[in-house]
């Protein structure tokens, strides 16, 4: 048994490691651009709603509609479907950097209505109190809508985060590594049981451990 | 300080139009607490909001030491309302922040400095209570002291005036007083500017120096405490002093006690509070006077008090008992049927 595991180690160590932190680095940068690009969607869904401060029918509409077909798009045909598109950005369509532009667009717009569902659990009474105190709607945003909302953003990232996980499991077909190509490549195609089970049961961990890490900021951040 | 002029302001729904306030004037005199009555869904609260433009008023001008607020540009609004504290019935503290953060934010968002920040933050904590609370969150207090905050946050900014949007309607009555003290000692030690919305009578009762009482958008009735208790004329103005009376005569005896003499309340501001006013009628006029109830209540600067009588006498003499209680200043109402209802005689 122990030979076994040694053997396993010696033959696949390096491999299961090296598709390990592809994955990290596909989610981390992935996820990165993906806040960056739907927070202030986000912020933007919020504001421009009926009733709230920059009550703006066209801009809600389109920008809600847009979300919504992107959204619609499994991430398996959004990845050959914008192929043109990713080739223009990224000068490739293949492997790590051909795969994060798809996944940028795929989790963008989820970011943006988990966003958008975050902040619009603030209280609506704070923000009024604040706008009562002369301060400017840009501070507000900052200082009290973000703010107020960042235990339930933690929570909200923490699903985006698995989600992206799972995505970038696709991400082999075209050629981006990591460890859903692993699992495609040789538990799939080639039998090795062995590295199926090692690659699943790494996945249950790393969510795992992203779900507990959301959860303890979340209650970190939230003081009650 | 406050004047509103000719305000109006009509909510449109798709289905429905709902004209909260129609044609609304009020003045607030500097240094006085200015109490507005109504019922929910009277317009109070479109009211108090208009007064630092929260709700944009349809018509009508919002003056604040002469200024009209609606001229003004989105920068010039944001200066004028950093003169203008509010506070509310839902406290709107920031959950994830300490009582001192609470105070210290909207501070540094609006400007001043870091040293400043915490004398003020010092400050305001002491003069509601607080001192010891910096590092609490909201969770931690109980109502009573997320609103000692809230009120905190608003004076902290050094306003010369502090709109309560209910404030009090969310605490039990022993924490309404207190905050209800503190708000008069805001009044006087800081020469505050105080106009505050509510639907209980005791708020007003115990703070203001005029008020107006509002129903369906208009008000109804205004004036200083004192004259509104002496005599009110709108029917709602007589309900709400009525609502600080407990009436629990049994329904019984009001019809019986009408059988032999007329049942009337007398109520009575001031001075003669302390005159012993039936002792005399009894010795004028022909009449026996056999009290049924009787309470006299602490008006903010004077007494008012409430007798519930039943005058044994016949027809002439009780009119004339009437007569002479009605020059004393005395307002009389008969109870009629058993429910105790009041209607004027």
């Amino acid at each position: 048994m122990i030979l076994n595991i040694a053997a396993f180690n010696e033959r696949w160590g390096s491999t299961i490691w090296r598709a390990s932190l592809e994955t990290l680095q596909m989610v981390s940068i992935a996820m990165f651009f993906a806040v960056i690009i739907g927070l202030p969607l986000g912020i933007i869904l919020v504001l421009t709603r009926e009733g709230k401060s920059y009550e703006n029918k066209y801009v809600y509409q389109v920008l809600n509609t847009f979300i919504n077909m992107i959204r619609s798009v499994p991430f398996i045909i959004l990845l050959f479907f914008i192929l043109p598109f990713t080739k223009l950005l990224m000068g490739t369509s293949i492997g790590v950097r051909g795969v994060l532009v798809p996944l940028v667009v795929y989790s963008a717009p989820y970011v943006a209505r988990l966003m958008e569902s975050s902040l619009l659990e603030v209280d609506r009474g704070v923000l009024e109190a604040y706008e009562a105190m002369g301060i400017s709607t840009k501070d507000i945003i900052w200082n009290v809508m973000i703010r107020e909302a960042r235990p339930s953003i933690a929570l909200s990232l923490t699903i985006a985060i698995i989600g992206l996980i799972g995505a970038t499991a696709m991400a082999g077909l075209v050629g981006a590594g990591g460890l859903g190509d692993l699992a495609y490549r040789y538990g799939h195609l080639r039998y090795e049981k062995q590295v199926m089970y090692t690659t699943v049961l790494i996945l249950i961990l790393l969510v795992q451990g992203v779900q507990s890490a959301g959860n303890h900021l979340a209650k970190k951040l939230k003081k009650d | 300080m406050i004047k509103l002029k000719n305000i109006s302001k009509t909510f449109t729904t798709s289905s429905s139009k709902l004209v909260a306030l129609n044609n609304v004037s009020l003045e607030v005199r500097k240094g006085e607490i200015y109490g507005v009555i109504g019922h929910s869904g009277a317009g109070k609260s479109t009211l108090i909001r208009c007064v630092n433009l929260l709700e944009k008023p349809d018509s009508g001008e919002v003056l604040i030491n002469g200024v009209d607020l609606t001229n003004l540009s989105p920068k010039e609004l944001r200066e004028s309302r950093k003169r203008i504290g509010m506070i509310f019935q839902g406290f709107n503290l920031l959950k994830t922040a300490t009582v001192f953060d609470n105070i210290a934010i909207p501070l540094k968002l609006t400007g001043v400095d870091k040293a400043e920040i915490n004398k003020r933050v010092e400050k305001y904590l002491a003069i509601v209570g607080l001192e010891n609370k910096h590092g609490a969150y909201p969770s931690q207090l109980s109502g009573g002291q997320k609103q000692r905050v809230a009120i905190a946050r608003a004076l902290a900014h050094e306003p010369e005036i502090l709109l309560s949007d209910e404030a009090t309607s969310a605490l039990d009555p022993e924490t309404t007083d207190a905050i209800l003290e503190l708000l008069l000692k805001i009044n006087r030690e800081l020469g505050i500017t105080i106009l505050l919305i509510t639907h209980e009578m005791n708020v007003i009762q115990k703070v203001c120096d005029r008020l107006a009482v509002m129903e369906n958008g208009v008000v109804v009735e205004e004036g200083s405490l004192l004259e509104i208790y002496a005599s009110p004329k709108h029917e709602t103005t007589k309900k709400f002093i009525n609502s600080q009376f407990p009436n629990d005569l049994p329904k019984g005896l009001i019809q019986q006690e009408r059988k032999v003499g007329e049942v009337i309340t007398l109520s009575f501001v001031g001075e003669v509070t302390s005159q012993p006013i039936l002792a005399a009628l009894a010795k004028e006029f022909h009449v026996y006077p056999n009290i049924l109830s009787g309470s006299i209540i602490q008006l903010k600067e004077h007494q008012y008090g409430r007798l519930i009588v039943n005058i044994q006498g016949d027809g002439e003499e009780t009119a004339k008992a009437v007569a002479y209680l009605k020059d004393r200043n005395i307002q009389i109402e008969e109870v009629k049927g058993n429910d105790l209802e009041y209607c004027s005689i």
